[in-house]
């Protein structure tokens, strides 16, 4: 840094003089006193991903970009209730979405590498924040006490369960791999065959408690995250994140019980 | 009263510690949880063992230099610095866990004394204003909104004792950050720094191994100073405005 000495003392002589008025801004502290500017990494990104706030912010917005898709997945199964037509044929439709400026299922696809997408992120910040906050508390406490929420101590364990149950999932009722009958194009008839068996019950009973514990304190967390402050519309944001988690489950739980009962056959 | 305590006794950073059970008598309810462990530390005194080491300074839960965990709460039962915690919150007969603050980034330096120099550094790298020196300035010549104030007011109220830290199950320092990041911005004389001060001391935080913050409201359920976790989505606000506009 050539020059740099004069300007130093000339920094260091201003601490002593008032600053003039109107004059420009007079550096007030002398060179040691301040500490030396911090080196400023990348932009926008690398800062974010760089820093647990950054990675909780990734974290909020991919749980909020599945959250949206829950809500229109869990309407979609709703059609079950009114019978194979509606429900094959909605299951046809969402294929032909945007046609014919889009090719057949590109729309279908577009959501599939989105989502794909999200959960990763979801996953990979999930799995790094956790390690450094178990690293952080390297010690437990011998006198044990629980006091978060229940929904709060399960985040982690909730999420690695929903990850399992999702590649059940795809496996059941996307590809048919798993699913007693998978045929391609009778989603009905999978559905009604796959919820005959009583395994496929328990997991898809255990994994929606799942989801709506984690969307109770997901969608709150994320709500925070994103630096919610305004004191009703964080209220807001805590009572329908109990409401989502609460209509969440009980849509997708209807479809099982409705299996079960009768109601869908 | 008599009480039984079992304490984290450790005889230095790199020793091995561990629980020591002891019995203390005669303790006035009137009496406040440091006078009671300075009464077994002159009974052990006496016995020519080495007294419980632990931090104190004001004694009046203002300086914030006490804490340790009691029955697994941080500054024990009541909403206060342990200072200000009295005996008579226990009862006759009672059997008290002591621990030092647990995390990564407070590494225990004898029995109950933990070094919380991490939280200087993440003043250090924000916690201040430019202002001039010297004679003191004209008191209008900035005007100060009274909710900003009030704001600020409320956040430096935060004592820099890290029982959040020590609640926190990751660890996690945000609530002090948070409380010493709004404090400065939401006033005219933190407007300078509004935006280097909160990415600096975040990323101080985690330089320092303070784990992230997976809102559990443990930390402002411990303070004793009543930093509110709203503090916390404010300060996630105020570095993601900054991350967008560096």
């Amino acid at each position: 840094m050539p020059g740099a000495f004069p300007t130093f003392v000339a920094m260091a002589t201003a601490t002593r003089t008032p600053p003039s008025p109107g004059g420009q801004t007079t550096p007030r502290t002398s060179p040691r006193a301040t500490p030396p500017p911090r080196p400023r990494r990348g932009g926008l990104l690398r800062t974010l991903w760089g820093s647990t706030l950054g990675k909780k912010a990734v974290m909020a917005v991919s749980g909020l970009v599945m959250l949206a898709y829950l809500v229109a997945h869990m309407l979609g199964n709703l059609k079950v209730f009114f019978g194979p037509a509606d429900m094959n044929g909605y299951a046809h439709w969402l294929r032909t979405i945007g046609e014919p400026v889009l090719h057949h299922e590109w729309f279908l696809w577009g959501v599939r590498v989105v989502l794909l997408a999200a959960v990763v992120l979801h996953g990979v910040c999930a799995w790094q924040l956790s390690r450094r906050d178990l690293a952080a508390r390297p010690v437990a406490y011998r006198h044990r006490r629980h006091r978060a929420s229940y929904a709060t101590r399960t985040m982690r364990w909730g999420g690695i369960i929903l990850a399992l149950f999702l590649v059940w999932h795809l496996l059941d009722l996307t590809t048919g791999t798993v699913n007693p009958r998978g045929q391609a194009e009778h989603p009905y008839e999978n559905i009604v065959t796959g919820f005959g068996t009583w395994y496929t019950n328990v997991i898809y009973c255990v994994a929606m408690l799942a989801v709506g514990l984690h969307v109770q304190h997901g969608f709150w967390s994320a709500a925070q995250t994103l630096g919610v402050t305004r004191p009703g519309l964080a209220r807001l944001c805590k009572g329908g994140a109990t409401v989502l988690a609460v209509v969440l489950t009980a849509g997708f739980l209807s479809v099982p019980l409705g299996v079960m009962t009768g109601l869908v056959e | 009263m008599n009480l039984t305590l079992r304490i984290w006794r450790q005889p230095g950073a790199e020793a091995p510690g561990k629980m020591v059970t002891y019995k203390v008598e005669d303790i006035s309810p009137d009496m406040s949880f440091l006078e009671m462990l300075d009464t077994l530390n002159e009974t052990l005194t006496e016995r020519g063992e080495e007294p419980v080491a632990f931090d104190h300074d004001c004694r009046e839960g203002i300086c914030g230099a006490c804490g340790m965990v009691i029955d697994g709460r941080a500054h024990g039962p009541e909403r206060t610095t342990t200072c200000q915690l009295h005996m008579r919150h226990f009862a006759d007969g009672d059997t008290v866990d002591i621990e030092p603050w647990r995390a990564a980034a407070f590494p225990v330096v004898r029995d109950l004394v933990v070094d919380r120099s991490a939280f200087d550094r993440v003043v250090g790298a924000g916690g201040y204003i430019t202002a001039p020196t010297g004679s003191a300035p004209e008191a209008h010549a900035t005007a100060v909104p009274k909710p900003a104030a009030d704001a600020a007011f409320a956040h430096a109220e935060c004592i820099g004792c890290g029982a959040c830290v020590a609640a926190c199950p990751n660890g996690s320092a945000m609530l002090f950050t948070s409380a010493k990041v709004n404090h400065l911005n939401v006033l005219p004389q933190g407007a300078p720094e509004r935006e280097s001060r909160v990415l600096d001391m975040v990323e101080q935080m985690d330089v320092e191994g303070f784990g992230g913050c997976t809102l559990a409201g443990e930390c402002a359920t411990a303070c004793p100073k009543g930093i509110p976790m709203p503090s916390i989505a404010a300060m996630n606000r105020e570095y993601l405005r900054a991350a967008a506009k560096r």
